[in-house]
């Protein structure tokens, strides 16, 4: 097998231009703004990205190899990930050049900071179900309604608003697409609370907020497939954020700085970890506290075990069928199922193994309470991202080929479709 | 580490494939489980001959294809998806694999060209009448013969096996037996070794078991003074044992994904066909979800298997773990999703006629053999280097 390194002659000319450029020009003492407009005008900020728009038209891959040699020569990066990045994604796809030429560099930068307006009280699940009304006052698009799970939208300039322009026709072809100033009287940002005490997201309201007919994206009743690749752009999200969030190493201005940004962007993320059931403290934990010698502990930390090594394992021989050009099975669409199932079963194992402690929080609860928010995290595991019934759902039809369940909320005007009276 | 199969391993898994579908459609299954020795003698001939699969993991020089771990496994994996009847895990999976592991080269040269053609059919006998897996349980006892110093080394090599093994697979029909047993007055995994000895010799009564699953043939085997060949060093499969035991998990373990992948394409298929409330039943998220939550569990277990095999093959310090992670994991999928293609297919799935109940007993003799989920789950953990 079968991790062949085939390094193309091109990936070597790019490595080494890419190097040259940096020792010439990365200097960890200027300001990051300075420094990532300089990263910018050279195209290597997004060397994936078209030629016109900041970037220099390389595959993925040769893209991949450009920011490997900023991270070995530890320059910092443009700020491409966050939500900013399915902005950007949504607005190279469907944007018009003055959206581009108005957004994509400010984004890039770090200067904006941009949300996702899709969730709502009263469609989850179903994101094809929202209720925010997008009205034409013959000079402006007028807003009503109210969206939720909402990152960053506290500190975000812009948004990405999805909202429904047209009740008359069938659900999901009356949505429109949107990109909104955040900062006007119409919205209203609400930090949400969530059981394990974090206040990661946002619920914004919408009071007649305005957005100028410009700031469409694509056409009217178009939204729902401009929202898809957004959503496309989400998973790559995910694991954006896992590796961004350790920042670069090194002293300078642009460190301090680069610091200062993850911080801020990563504080809704932090009890991540734990939400996913932190397998790696188990037997620590085990052997720390004595109960390594039960069996019936052994036995809950050898389930975890099992589904987490599988899963990752599943994960591997789907990059190396990958790789190798194999055509994807539906062993692809698992990794989230396994994930909850992990954390759940992980959960149930750090609670036999905290005993009473597990009903302490705090600094009077185990580890400093890091095995409380363990605990009480684990549900969201299940829910954010496409719940586990949305997933069984997606691997049931377009993984196993099974039929669909008939719906009775497409084929009719969104108008006669029953829904929730909330939100 | 391996996490695909080459081309070639591909195409060899397509072939084997071709010859079980051709060779054990369920009307073969059916006939041959109703008969105590459990297989057709032309069909091993073919898959010996033609496919070569005995000796498949046998290094060529003692006679067989010089192929690894994984390809055994890939067999295995296909046998089981076709719910095969013959005697190839007693003989390649355990008993060639146990004379690999432990047999010195004489012995080697001597015993496996037979097993890598067909011609013998072999079993590793470890189990006593108590079921216990653990290596050091066993209470047969192995005398030696003749021993004094001017004894010449064959002589030297000859013991007397008593005492009663059980759960030996086609031991009733096994050319030659595989033995573990203890030097008289020896305790645990020390004063252990393995012996050799022909299935129909002086001192042995055999009897075939009724086991629950009719697919799988176990004997229960009497040895009274029984001569016995001394396999590799005496006091030696304290060593050995425990990573032939693993290897034979791992092994289990495919053979269970293959099963595991049948039931789940069977349950898809009758989804899919059957109409309830006016609808196929594969439309209701009731189902769906099942199916959805199967497939999932035999991927995983798939992917443990698949990772334990590889690292069989390329003799990881992790082996011992993951050979037990790969058989908790396999045996408890095979198990799970064997109830639940009963339960897709309601009322007929119970009946004799469904050809389900084939799978669900291999799944349950499979989900004990060679120790329970629960005993592979502890061996995992006490194992497990974090």
């Amino acid at each position: 097998m079968t991790d062949t390194n085939t390094v193309t002659s091109s990936e070597q000319e790019i490595r080494s231009e890419v190097r040259t450029w940096l020792e010439q020009n990365w200097d960890p003492d200027s300001t990051l703004l300075a420094w990532r407009n300089k990263l910018i005008d050279s195209g290597w900020g997004v060397p994936a990205w078209p030629k016109d728009w900041h970037g220099r038209g390389l595959t993925i891959g040769l893209g991949d190899a450009v920011d490997d040699e900023l991270r070995q020569a530890g320059a910092v990066s443009v700020a491409k990930t966050g939500v900013r990045m399915l902005a950007a994604a949504t607005i190279l796809e469907h944007g018009t050049d003055m959206h581009k030429e108005k957004f994509l560099r400010q984004l890039l930068t770090g200067e904006d900071t941009w949300c996702q307006l899709f969730s709502e009280p009263g469609s989850g699940s179903d994101l094809a179900g929202l209720t925010t009304r997008a009205d034409f006052d013959g000079e402006n698009w007028i807003f009503n309604g109210q969206k939720v799970w909402t990152t960053s939208a506290h500190h975000a300039q812009y948004g990405m608003l999805l909202a429904r322009s047209n009740w008359d026709v069938p659900k999901h072809q009356g949505m429109t697409y949107f990109l909104i100033d955040m900062e006007q009287p119409g919205v209203e940002v609400r930090p949400l609370r969530q059981m394990n005490g974090h206040a990661s997201f946002n619920e914004i309201f919408f009071t007649d907020a305005k957005v100028a007919p410009e700031f469409m994206v694509n056409k009217e009743g178009v939204g729902w497939k401009v929202a898809m690749t957004t959503l496309a752009h989400e998973r790559r999200l995910a694991d954006g954020i896992r590796s961004w969030g350790r920042g670069d190493k090194g002293n300078g201005r642009v460190y301090e700085e680069q610091k200062a940004e993850i911080a801020t962007v990563m504080e809704p993320y932090k009890w991540y970890p734990q939400r996913a059931g932190r397998v790696d403290l188990l037997i620590e934990r085990a052997k720390a506290t004595g109960k390594f010698d039960d069996p019936t502990v052994r036995q809950a930390i050898g389930k975890v075990l099992i589904m987490a090594k599988a899963a990752e394992w599943t994960g591997r021989r789907v990059k190396a069928a990958h790789a190798l050009g194999r055509p994807p099975g539906a062993e692809g669409s698992l990794g989230k199922l396994a994930g909850s199932q992990v954390a759940r079963l992980a959960a149930q194992a750090h609670t036999l193994i905290a005993g009473a402690d597990a009903m302490l929080t705090n600094d009077d609860g185990a580890m400093d309470g890091l095995i409380s928010e363990i605990l009480i995290s684990v549900p969201a595991e299940s829910i954010a991202g496409g719940t586990d019934e949305i997933q069984r759902n997606i691997i049931s039809e377009r993984g196993l080929g099974m039929p669909k369940e008939p719906r009775t909320d497409v084929d009719r005007p969104f108008r006669d479709v029953p829904r929730n009276t909330v939100g | 580490m391996q996490f695909t199969f080459s081309d070639e391993q591909e195409e060899f898994r397509l072939i084997v494939r071709r010859f079980m579908d051709d060779k054990s459609p369920t009307t073969e299954i059916r006939k041959l489980m109703d008969t105590d020795d459990g297989y057709d003698k032309a069909v091993w001939k073919q898959l010996s001959e033609e496919l070569g699969l005995p000796g498949i993991h046998i290094p060529e020089e003692y006679g067989g294809q010089g192929f690894g771990f994984i390809e055994l496994c890939i067999v295995l994996e296909e046998m089981g998806r076709a719910l095969l009847c013959a005697p190839y895990f007693s003989a390649t999976a355990l008993a060639a694999t146990a004379i690999i592991e432990a047999g010195t080269e004489e012995q080697k040269l001597a015993l496996l060209p037979d097993i890598a053609s067909g011609q013998t059919l072999a079993t590793l006998a470890f189990t006593d009448t108590t079921g216990n897996w653990e290596v050091g349980s066993t209470e047969v006892t192995a005398e030696p013969v003749g021993n004094d110093s001017q004894a010449s080394d064959s002589q030297a090599n000859s013991f007397q096996l008593k005492g009663t093994k059980s759960f030996v697979v086609d031991g009733h029909i096994a050319d030659l037996l595989v033995v573990a047993a203890r030097t008289p007055g020896t305790t645990g995994a020390y004063g252990l070794s393995l012996f050799t000895l022909p299935g129909s010799g002086n001192g042995i009564k055999r009897r075939l078991l009724k086991s629950l699953d009719p697919t799988r043939k176990l004997a229960c085997i009497e040895f009274d003074n029984a001569p016995a060949t001394l396999l590799g060093e005496l006091n030696g499969a304290g060593a050995t044992l425990p990573h032939i035991l693993n290897l034979a998990a791992v092994a289990l373990a495919s053979e269970s994904i293959g099963g595991a992948q049948k039931m789940l394409e069977s349950s898809l298929d009758y989804a899919q066909l059957r109409m309830q409330f006016g609808r196929l039943i594969g439309s209701f998220q009731a189902i769906k979800h099942k199916c959805a939550d199967m497939f999932l569990e035999v991927e995983l277990a798939r992917s443990a298997a698949y990772y334990a095999a590889a690292a069989a093959a390329e003799q990881t310090a992790d082996f011992p773990a993951v050979a037990s992670l790969s058989k908790a994991c396999a045996s408890d999928t095979y198990m799970k999703a064997a109830q639940e293609c009963i339960q897709i297919h309601g009322g007929i799935g119970f009946t004799w006629e469904n050809d389900t109940h084939l799978y669900f007993k291999r799944a349950k003799s499979s989900e004990v053999f060679l120790g329970d989920p629960n005993y592979h789950r502890d061996q995992l953990v006490l194992r497990w280097e974090n």
